[in-house]
């Protein structure tokens, strides 16, 4: 067993904040000649104060070159925060996306002008299509909760065009929180379903609560536990089977590119994350993007404008009068298109599954290694992550927040703790493909030497961690008495 | 594949160490129903050189090849420098390869980055607290509304004609399965919002006005926010060309309740529409009602300051269905980008660019009237500006082969407005290229 950690404590410099810097009438801009004349706006309207720091660019480049020193990022090593597919993310596609003739391109240059934009987000609908086995596609959504509203609203629209007012919506109790907040934005009511024994829905517990006056089901699917909902296609039949749709958040389509066919699940509205299963970069949080993929009965409520080809030429065209209408400023974060597009072209067919295969692969791998030492809630395959809690350890009151602050100090990003909310001190580690044995068998030693820790010296995890600049900090105090501003 | 790092010998043994055969076996769960039968069906894989020529050869189809030389259009989304520290420091893999900071140990780079865009958003509009963003000015504006609904527990809304148009589309979008309803505000013929057509029933949540507005006029927000005052409802002030906020009166100081709306001028590239950056500012008796992420102050375990997300009992992942938004991100980058923005340009610099997009507007302005446009509106404007130019319809398309993209046709926004065009004159534009356009455009 090799644990010799990854992490160590290398110079991390101290920096105060950007206006504990700086001198007045220091600038870090260069500013173009002043060739025509300057003339005083009317003084009504003229601010007379305005309190931002000064700064130099050397300043600027410094302070935040310092403050990114501070963050991990999948480029300083693994980082696997389940239901978020921290893959590695390509720099080819950074660089192709910000072509001065993308990221200068004004969004309301007529179509001709446009072709080049146009085009690929044609192609990109076209591919995320086939992919998921639906039939249409919007890149309008700007992430996957503006995604799973755009799938309400397309959901209610369909319903309302049948002369339905329908007030519930099925949602399982492993499902993402933004799924019910979504579905409230669109007046539905959720109805929580509890998920199996062996963590997956029952198709007798849908049946239970469908009715005529539910609008439809959202499901995850593979689940939040990292299970395939086997019973997907039953459970579609009896939610069609009273009038209903149903909704399927694809935040987990990592795990079944060319294997899963969603079309044929019986699913008629899925979301999909580009900043997940197709490599964009989080950010820190943003921004991604949320395309919505729907069967043919919903193709005409899609969101507008829609970009229609013809003779190889495209236009956006907002002539749909069943749209929901417009759901952003212009058409979508086209930049993260732009990624997506080319970690699809780069992948091919046979690159986007075998990244499937080795994502179940290495949860499986680590399920399997780590489930001695780990409780498992769920024993069977599982998909692109799996889920362990903390229940061996409580005995040394050693918990799930512990070992994830200790393994900061061992070099890896804790794992996403504490969700489902169903499983109780849920560890959830989804690794992805693109981290290889060797790192995956580090990882798993390093957790084992944790748990070890947990026995023997628990302190040292309550401490945790000691490598970082600072040490845990008190959110009780921050939520008890907010200070959101300097 | 240079992304997939499995040889062969890695997946034989953990294949074994799972104890199946194949990796097909791993998705026995499966049910066959379920099971694609075919291989997909994409292009590529392309190498990473022949990627480089095939997206190379899209970018070059913009613009028409670049015959383009000069575009005067505005309308959400505007043409400003943007100095190569933004996109160098943007770059920092630390910065792209994170995700939202719940760790907060390993992401204070992050933290600290949003609470100085906090700070600065606070003290740019004269708000008392700034979300950490959100997805674009458009869905910024609909949370503002949405949240207006849960302060007042009213269900109308006043919003002005002169609120961008695809504001109000987004807008009417997230209500249109709500009991909520839209009434429309008309502009006056100075190019401002009506204030007196504000209907006085006390039924409204929130009175939603933009300045500058659609037009490029400066609103005079002091009627607003007396009616928002007398009829118990939010002033929401909206934007779409921040960098006016550097020259003109913060909406803070004249009652505005919240200030939101665009960002992209603060230092991040049109890219065709997105991503942008949803700016969301309040009062802080508000905070509680609030949508998206916040980060705040605290201390660690030794007294040391450091930042958290917090206040997240708001959030969707505690409170679920009773969230205040569904939204569980910011636009983190480009609220980055907008931070190292004004640090670049300071207060003082700040000052002084957005006069230069001012004057430089007042310079196009003045040169049209005198070549015989007509100035539409009488009310002062930031940097853009409409005006009556008799037969541009006609010769647009022969501006375009001479590179100019000659300001942008309001008639399909405002029917009424038949031969007025919308133009934005910023900091990127010459004398030389407007005095150009003013040749070619009468």
């Amino acid at each position: 067993m090799n644990t010799e950690k990854p992490g160590t404590s290398g110079l991390v410099l101290n920096e105060p904040l950007l206006w504990e810097k700086g001198r007045k009438g220091r600038v870090g801009f260069s500013f173009p000649l002043q060739d025509v004349p300057s003339q005083a706006l009317d003084e009504e309207f003229t601010r007379d104060d305005l309190d931002l720091p000064d700064l130099s660019e050397v300043d600027v480049v410094r302070h935040y070159t310092r403050l990114s020193q501070w963050n991990f990022g999948v480029d300083s090593g693994m980082y696997p925060l389940g239901s978020c597919t921290m893959k590695y993310n390509p720099k080819l596609n950074e660089s192709l996306a910000a072509l001065e003739g993308f990221s200068e391109a004004h969004p309301l240059l007529l179509s001709d002008l446009s072709q080049g934009a146009l085009r690929l987000m044609y192609e990109l609908q076209g591919m995320l299509a086939e992919i998921s086995g639906m039939d249409a596609v919007t890149l309008q959504p700007a992430a996957g909760a503006h995604g799973e509203l755009t799938g309400m609203l397309l959901i209610h629209a369909y319903h309302k065009s049948k002369g339905q007012h329908r007030t519930k919506i099925l949602i399982p109790d492993t499902a993402h929180g933004t799924n019910p907040a979504s579905a409230a934005l669109c007046g539905f009511t959720p109805v929580v379903i509890k998920s199996g024994e062996q963590g997956i829905l029952r198709a007798e517990s849908v049946a239970e609560l469908m009715d005529e006056d539910t609008a439809g089901i959202m499901i995850t699917n593979p689940n939040t536990l990292g299970l395939f909902e086997e019973n997907i296609h039953e459970i579609a039949e009896i939610v069609h089977g009273m009038g209903g749709q149903v909704y399927c958040d694809g935040a987990n389509m990592n795990a079944i590119m060319g294997v899963v066919d969603i079309g044929s699940m019986g699913v008629d509205v899925l979301h999909l994350n580009l900043h997940k299963t197709f490599s964009t970069p989080h950010g820190g949080g943003g921004p991604g993007s949320g395309p919505v993929c729907v069967k043919g009965h919903l193709e005409p409520f899609l969101p507008v404008p829609r970009i229609l080809e013809r003779d190889g030429r495209f236009e956006l065209s907002d002539d749909f009068p069943h749209s929901i209408g417009r759901l952003h400023t212009f058409y979508g974060n086209f930049g993260v298109m732009i990624k997506a597009y080319c970690y699809i072209l780069s992948m091919g067919a046979g690159g986007l599954k075998r990244a499937s295969q080795l994502a179940v692969l290495n949860a499986n791998y680590i399920k399997e290694r780590l489930k001695d030492v780990l409780h498992l809630p769920f024993e069977r395959p599982c998909m692109h992550e799996c889920v362990f809690t903390d229940r061996y350890q409580r005995k040394y009151k050693v918990t799930t927040l512990d070992m994830a602050k200790r393994l900061i100090d061992y070099g890896y990003h804790p794992p996403t703790i504490y969700f489902p909310l169903v499983v109780n001190g849920a560890i959830m580690i989804e690794p992805t493909e693109t981290e290889s044995k060797e790192e995956i068998d580090g990882f798993i030693d390093c957790f084992k030497a944790v748990v070890k820790e947990a026995e023997e010296n628990p302190d040292l995890l309550h401490q945790a961690p000691v490598s970082t600049r600072i040490g845990r900090l008190d959110e009780v105090e921050a939520a008890r008495r907010p200070c959101l501003a300097g | 594949m240079r992304y997939l790092p499995h040889t062969e010998e890695d997946i034989r043994e953990m294949l074994g160490a799972i104890g199946v055969s194949s990796l097909d076996q791993l998705f026995v769960p499966v049910p066959d129903q379920c099971k694609r039968q075919e291989p997909l069906n994409l292009p590529g894989p392309m190498n990473e050189w022949e990627l480089k020529e095939h997206v190379g050869n899209l970018a070059g189809e913009m613009l028409g090849g670049s015959k383009i030389k000069s575009v005067f259009l505005g309308a959400g989304s505007y043409e400003h420098y943007i100095p190569e520290v933004i996109p160098y420091l943007l770059q920092r893999s630390e910065f792209v390869t994170s995700y939202t900071p719940y760790q907060p140990e390993v992401s204070q780079g992050t933290l600290q980055a949003i609470y100085e865009y906090q700070t600065l958003m606070t003290k740019l509009f004269g708000m008392e607290v700034s979300n950490a963003s959100l997805y674009d000015g458009a869905t910024a504006l609909a949370e503002a509304v949405l949240m207006a609904f849960r302060v007042s527990k009213k269900n109308q809304v006043a919003v002005s004609k002169l609120v961008h148009p695809h504001y109000r589309e987004v807008l009417k979008t997230y209500l249109k399965p709500t009991e909520y309803s839209i009434i429309e505000i008309p502009y006056g013929p100075d190019g401002r919002t009506d204030w007196e057509a504000i209907p006085k029933t006390h039924d409204i949540a929130a009175v939603a006005i933009q300045s500058p507005n659609f037009f490029g006029c400066i609103e005079d927000l002091e009627p607003f926010a007396r009616i928002a005052r007398d009829e118990k409802a939010l002033l929401i002030n909206c934007f779409t060309e921040p960098l006016a906020y550097g020259l003109i009166k913060d909406p803070g100081s004249q009652g505005a309740d919240i200030a939101c709306g665009e960002g992209q001028s603060f230092g991040i590239p049109r890219s065709y529409g997105g991503p942008g950056l949803g700016i969301f500012t309040t009062k802080m008796k508000y905070v509680r009602s609030m949508p998206g992420r916040l980060v705040g102050k605290t201390r660690d375990v030794k007294g040391k300051r450091g930042f958290v997300l917090t206040l997240a009992t708001r959030e969707q992942h505690i409170r679920r269905e009773k969230a205040t938004s569904n939204i569980c991100t910011n636009n983190n980058l480009c609220a980055l980008a907008a931070t190292i923005y004004l640090a670049s340009l300071g207060g003082s610099g700040l000052r002084k660019l957005a006069q230069i997009n001012h004057d430089k507007s007042e310079y196009l302005k003045q040169a049209l009237s005198e070549a015989g446009a007509v100035i539409a509106f009488t009310a002062p404007t930031f940097n853009e500006f409409v005006a009556k130019v008799d037969g541009l319809s006609r010769r647009y398309q022969r501006l375009l082969e001479k590179g100019l993209v000659a300001g942008l046709d309001l008639s399909p926004y405002y029917p009424e407005l038949k031969g007025h065009y919308l133009f934005s004159v910023t900091e990127t534009k010459s004398r030389e290229d407007m005095d150009y356009l003013v040749k070619e455009i009468t």
